[in-house]
C-alpha cells in the first residue's frame, strides 16, 4: 500500500525558528539534554526496544492513516532519537524540524503504545526526551510556545490578567445564587478545607463551569475556597511543551498557593493533564515525590460526594451518552471505574465506547497537541478518525469528556466524523442537566 | 511596624464581639479577620439586597457598597477594603473611601507601620498602581508582583513594557517585561521576571530574570549577575545592606550565591525560601539533600532529620539563635525546632513563633475541625472554634490568644506557663 507523505503545514515555531540553528548548537544542546538529563532510564528503553512494531496497533494516529508505519510509536522514535545516536547529534536544522513535528503533533504521549509493547517500554518518555531537546533549542510549535510563554508569565495558559481572573469568579459567584441562593465563591479563605483549582479556559471561554462548581459546592455544604492570587491555574503545558524549568515553577505555585490558604486538599476541575501535572509529573520537576498537596481530580470528587450522601441525585440524563476515558485519570490514575460508576447514575441510556477504561483511545487533543493550534487542526482530526469510529459505533448523541483537552478535541472530531452529536462535561449534567437534586430551601425563594 | 509592646499585655480575657450574633442578623457573612493586637474583628456582611459593608466589633461603617470584599487589617490596626459603587472599584479605610476610582483594585498592600496603602489599579485596560489614594501618573499594559518597601517609601512592579501580538512567540524571545521603580521603568527588558524583592529601605531592588530560553539571572539594582545559570528562585537581600542571596542551579546542583558568588560549600537538588536572622548574620532555606526529601539548611548545614512531603515557613528566634518550621510527612503537619521535631502532629499547623528568649516556640494546630495552641510540642487541651495564629509578648512570659468560643470572639493574654 501507498501511503501518502505528510502534508505540508506552515508554523513559524517551527519553520523560522530553525533558521537560527546551526549543527554546532543542535550537538551541544543533545549531547548537553542526554548525558546530563537522561540517565539509565533512556539507555535501557533504547537498548531494550527490539523494534517488533506491537505498538503500532496501540496507536490512534497510525490506525486513523490505514497503519501508516511512519506514525507507529517505533518509527517515531526511530526517526528521532535513533537517527540522533546513529549520527551522534551531528542532525540538521531540517531534522529537528520533523522531530519536533513527530514529537509534538504525531504523539500526544497517551502512554497507550506501553500498554502494548512486550517490554512495557515508556515509549511516550523518549518522545517526550526529543520535545525536551526541541524545546531547548527553541524548536516549537507556534501556538504551544506562546501557551507556554503565557503560563511563564502570568502562571495560567490563556494570558488572564490577574484582575480578570477574579472579576470572573464574583461575576460567576453571582450566576450561581441564581440556581442556589447561598452559593458562594469563597476567595482568599484561610484555612478551608478544599482549594478548587481549574485550568484557564474556565475563566476565559467556559465560566459557567465556575458556577456550575459552586453551586456543587453549595448543595454539597463543604468548606472551600479559591485564590485571588496566581496560582489558581493547575494546567501545564510548559511540561508539554519540554520547558521543565517553566513546568516546576507553575507546579510549585500551585501547591504553594495551597499551603498559603491552608487547605488540605486541591480539588480540581475536569482536567486530565492538569492532573498529570500536579500529581505525578510536576512534583517530579522540582525535586519531590509526590505532590505537597494531595490532590483529588473531578471524577473521584463527584464520585465521593454522591456516595457519600453529599449530593443527590434525582434526574438521569435521557440521551444516549457515552464516555471519554481521559488518558492521565484513567490510563495513569485508574479512574476508569469510578467514571463508569457516574455515568451510570447520571445517564438512563449509557452506551460504553470499544476499548475502554485503559485501552480506550486517546482524544488526540491531549499532551499538548490541541494546544499547537490551528495551524495542525485539520492534522489533528485526520490523525484521529479512530475516535470518530468508536463514537459513532456507540449511537450515543452526547460524549462525557471530563477533560477539557478531550472536550474540545472531541468537539473537532464530532465536526468532521459525528455530526449531530455533542460533548458535555460531568458538571454540566449534574447542574445544567437538572440530575442532581437542589433542595427546595436552597432555591432562589425557597425557605 | 507598631510597636507592639504598646499593646495590651495585662493577663486578661475580653470579649470583643458577638460573632454568632453577627452571623444571624445578616444573611451573608462572609470570613472574618482580626487586628494584630486582637482589639477589632471585621467581616464582610450583606445588609440588603446588592448591598454590602464592613462589619467591625459588630458596628456597621455608614457606607454601603455593591460588593466589598478582602478586608484586612493594616499593622496600625486600620481596615482596608476592596469596595464597589456603580461598577467603580476603590478602598475603603475604617469606612472613609479614595476618591479615585477605577474599573478593578486588587492585592492590598501596607507598609510596615501601616501608614502607607497600596493596591494594583486597572483602569481603560491599562495597569497601575495606587498608593493612598494617588495613583501613579504612569500606565502599563500589565502589572504583576507589587511589591512595597517596608518604609512604603519605594514601591516596584514587575511590568509588560512592549506589545506582544497574539502568538509573537519572537518578540517575547526579545524581551517584553521589566521593572518598575516609583513609576519609573528600568530601560532593560527580558523573557521572564520573576520574584522582585526590595531592601528594607528600599534604595536597592532585585529579582529573578530570564534572559533566553534556557538561561536565568539574577538581577541587583539593574545590573545583571555576570554569571548565567540554569535555574534561579526567590531572591532575598539581607537585612540592612544592599547584598542580594539567592539560590542558583549550577552544574552540581542548587547553591546559595551573595552578589553573584557562592556563599554555601554544598549543593542541594533544591534550594528555595531563604529566610535572614534578625542580626542579618545567618541565612536558613528549604533544601532538598536528595530527591524526594526535604530539611532546612542553616548556614550551609542541613538538618539530619528530613521529609518527604513539605517544609516551610522557618523562622529565626529573635537571638538569631534557633530556627523552628513547619514540616509535612505522610501528609501530617507539624513543627521541627532546630532539627527535633515534635512529639504531635497536626491536621493544619500554622507559622511557629519564638518568644523573646528563644527559649518556648508556640503555634497553632487544627485537628478534627477545631483549633489549638501548642507550645514546644505539647497541645493544650483548650479547643477553639475560630483561632487565629498565637503572638508571644515582648517579654516572652505571655501569649495573646486571639479566638472564637460559644459565638464570641475574644481577645485573651495569659501567662505561657498556664497553656499545658
Amino acid at each position: 500500500m501507498k501511503y501518502e507523505p505528510r502534508p505540508e503545514v506552515k508554523d513559524d515555531g517551527l519553520d523560522e525558528s530553525i533558521k537560527k540553528l546551526t549543527p554546532e548548537k543542535i550537538k551541544e544542546t543533545i549531547r548537553f539534554a542526554l548525558d546530563k538529563e537522561c540517565g539509565a532510564r533512556l539507555k535501557v528503553y533504547m537498548d531494550t526496544c527490539v523494534h517488533c512494531g506491537l505498538c503500532a496497533t496501540a496507536c490512534h494516529q497510525c490506525i486513523s492513516h490505514d497503519m501508516d508505519p511512519k506514525y507507529a510509536p517505533v518509527a517515531k522514535v526511530k526517526d528521532t532519537l535513533v537517527e540522533i545516536f546513529k549520527k551522534d547529534c551531528k542532525v540538521s536544522p531540517e531534522f529537528m524540524k520533523l522531530a519536533a513535528r513527530i514529537a509534538y503533533i504525531e504523539c500526544g504521549g497517551c502512554r497507550r503504545c506501553s500498554m502494548y509493547c512486550p517490554f512495557g517500554i515508556d515509549i511516550a518518555y523518549l518522545l517526550m526526551v526529543v520535545r525536551r531537546i526541541c524545546s531547548m533549542l527553541g524548536v516549537v510549535p507556534m501556538y504551544l510556545q506562546d501557551t507556554t510563554n503565557s503560563h511563564s508569565v502570568t502562571y495560567n495558559q490563556m494570558w488572564v490578567q490577574q484582575d480578570e481572573w477574579i472579576d470572573t469568579l464574583q461575576w460567576q459567584e453571582e450566576d450561581a445564587q441564581k440556581v442556589v441562593k447561598t452559593a458562594r465563591i469563597p476567595l482568599e479563605k484561610e484555612g478551608a478545607d478544599i482549594m478548587y483549582s481549574v485550568i484557564a479556559p474556565e475563566p476565559k471561554i467556559l465560566a459557567q463551569l465556575l458556577a456550575n462548581a459552586a453551586v456543587i459546592f453549595a448543595v454539597a455544604g463543604l468548606d472551600w475556597t479559591m485564590p485571588a492570587t496566581d496560582g489558581w491555574d493547575n494546567s501545564n503545558m510548559a511540561m508539554y511543551s519540554g520547558d521543565f524549568e517553566s513546568s516546576g515553577r507553575l507546579e510549585r505555585l500551585h501547591h504553594e498557593t495551597a499551603m498559603r490558604l491552608k487547605v488540605k486538599k486541591i480539588v480540581m476541575g475536569e482536567c486530565g493533564h492538569a492532573f498529570r501535572g500536579a500529581v505525578y509529573d510536576g512534583p517530579r520537576h522540582i525535586g519531590q515525590a509526590y505532590p505537597a498537596v494531595p490532590v483529588i481530580h473531578a471524577i473521584e470528587f463527584y464520585h465521593d460526594l454522591i456516595t457519600s450522601g453529599k449530593i443527590k441525585i434525582v434526574k438521569k440524563f435521557k440521551k444516549p451518552v457515552t464516555v471519554q476515558d481521559p488518558c492521565n485519570t484513567v490510563r495513569g490514575r485508574g479512574l476508569g471505574g469510578k467514571l463508569r460508576d457516574l455515568m451510570n447514575w447520571l445517564c438512563e441510556d449509557f452506551r460504553d465506547m470499544n476499548p475502554r477504561f485503559e485501552h480506550n483511545y486517546c482524544c488526540g487533543a491531549g499532551g499538548g497537541v490541541i494546544n499547537c493550534g490551528p495551524p495542525w487542526t485539520r492534522n489533528r482530526v485526520v490523525a484521529n478518525r479512530t475516535k470518530g469510529d468508536q463514537i459513532n459505533a456507540t449511537g450515543a448523541e452526547v460524549v462525557v469528556t471530563p477533560c477539557h483537552n478531550c472536550h474540545s478535541g472531541i468537539e473537532d472530531i464530532i465536526k468532521e466524523y459525528a455530526p449531530g452529536t455533542h460533548v458535555k462535561f460531568i458538571s454540566e449534567l449534574l447542574v445544567d442537566e437538572g440530575c442532581m437534586e437542589i433542595p427546595e430551601h436552597l432555591r432562589p425563594g425557597g425557605d | 511596624m507598631p510597636d507592639y509592646k504598646d499593646w495590651n499585655w495585662e493577663p486578661d480575657k475580653k470579649i470583643i464581639a458577638d460573632v454568632a450574633d453577627i452571623g444571624n442578623k445578616y444573611s451573608e457573612v462572609h470570613e472574618f479577620v482580626v487586628s494584630g493586637d486582637g482589639e477589632k474583628i471585621a467581616v464582610p456582611v450583606k445588609t440588603g439586597d446588592g448591598e454590602f459593608t464592613a462589619c467591625v466589633n459588630g458596628e456597621l461603617w455608614d457606607a454601603r457598597f455593591e460588593r466589598l470584599w478582602y478586608p484586612r487589617f493594616g499593622p496600625d490596626a486600620r481596615l482596608a477594603a476592596l469596595v464597589m459603587s456603580d461598577d467603580e472599584w476603590t478602598v475603603g479605610v475604617d469606612g472613609s473611601v479614595w476618591d479615585e476610582k477605577f474599573e478593578y483594585v486588587w492585592n492590598t498592600q501596607f507598609s510596615a507601620d501601616g501608614g502607607r496603602i497600596g493596591v494594583q489599579t486597572k483602569k481603560n485596560f491599562q495597569y497601575s498602581v495606587c498608593i493612598d489614594g494617588k495613583p501613579w501618573e504612569n500606565t502599563y499594559l500589565s502589572i504583576r508582583e507589587f511589591q512595597m518597601s517596608r518604609d512604603g517609601a519605594t514601591v516596584a512592579v514587575l511590568a509588560q513594557l512592549e506589545e506582544l501580538s497574539e502568538a509573537d512567540v519572537f518578540t517575547f524571545l526579545d524581551g517584553t517585561w521589566g521593572v518598575v521603580v516609583d513609576d519609573k521603568p528600568w530601560d532593560d527588558k527580558y523573557m521572564n521576571t520573576w520574584g522582585v524583592t526590595l531592601s528594607d529601605d528600599g534604595r536597592h531592588v532585585g529579582l529573578q530574570v530570564r534572559v533566553d530560553n534556557m538561561k536565568y539571572g539574577i538581577v541587583a539594582d539593574g545590573k545583571l549577575w555576570p554569571e548565567i545559570f540554569a535555574h534561579v528562585w526567590e531572591p532575598g537581600f539581607r537585612p540592612g545592606t544592599g547584598s542580594l542571596l539567592a539560590p542558583v542551579k549550577t552544574a552540581g546542583g542548587f547553591a546559595l550565591y551573595e552578589d553573584g558568588s557562592p556563599i554555601w560549600d554544598s549543593r542541594f537538588m533544591q534550594i528555595w525560601k531563604l529566610v535572614f536572622s534578625p542580626d542579618a548574620n545567618r541565612v536558613c532555606a528549604v533544601v532538598c539533600p536528595e530527591f524526594g526529601r526535604t530539611t532546612v539548611a542553616v548556614d550551609d548545614r542541613a538538618w539530619d532529620i528530613t521529609f518527604a512531603d513539605v517544609v516551610r515557613d522557618q523562622v529565626f528566634s529573635p537571638d538569631s539563635a534557633r530556627v523552628a518550621a513547619i514540616t509535612k510527612d505522610n501528609n501530617r503537619w507539624s513543627i521541627c525546632v532546630d532539627g527535633k521535631p515534635w512529639p504531635v502532629d497536626f491536621d493544619m499547623v500554622w507559622k511557629p513563633a519564638f518568644s523573646h528568649d528563644g527559649s518556648s516556640v508556640v503555634a497553632k494546630g487544627e485537628q478534627d475541625g477545631k483549633y489549638f495552641v501548642a507550645v514546644d510540642g505539647r497541645v493544650w487541651n483548650q479547643p477553639f472554634e475560630m483561632l487565629w495564629e498565637p503572638i508571644m509578648s515582648p517579654d516572652g512570659a505571655k501569649v495573646l490568644l486571639r479566638y472564637v468560643e460559644g459565638g464570641k470572639y475574644c481577645r485573651r493574654v495569659m501567662p505561657l506557663n498556664e497553656i499545658k
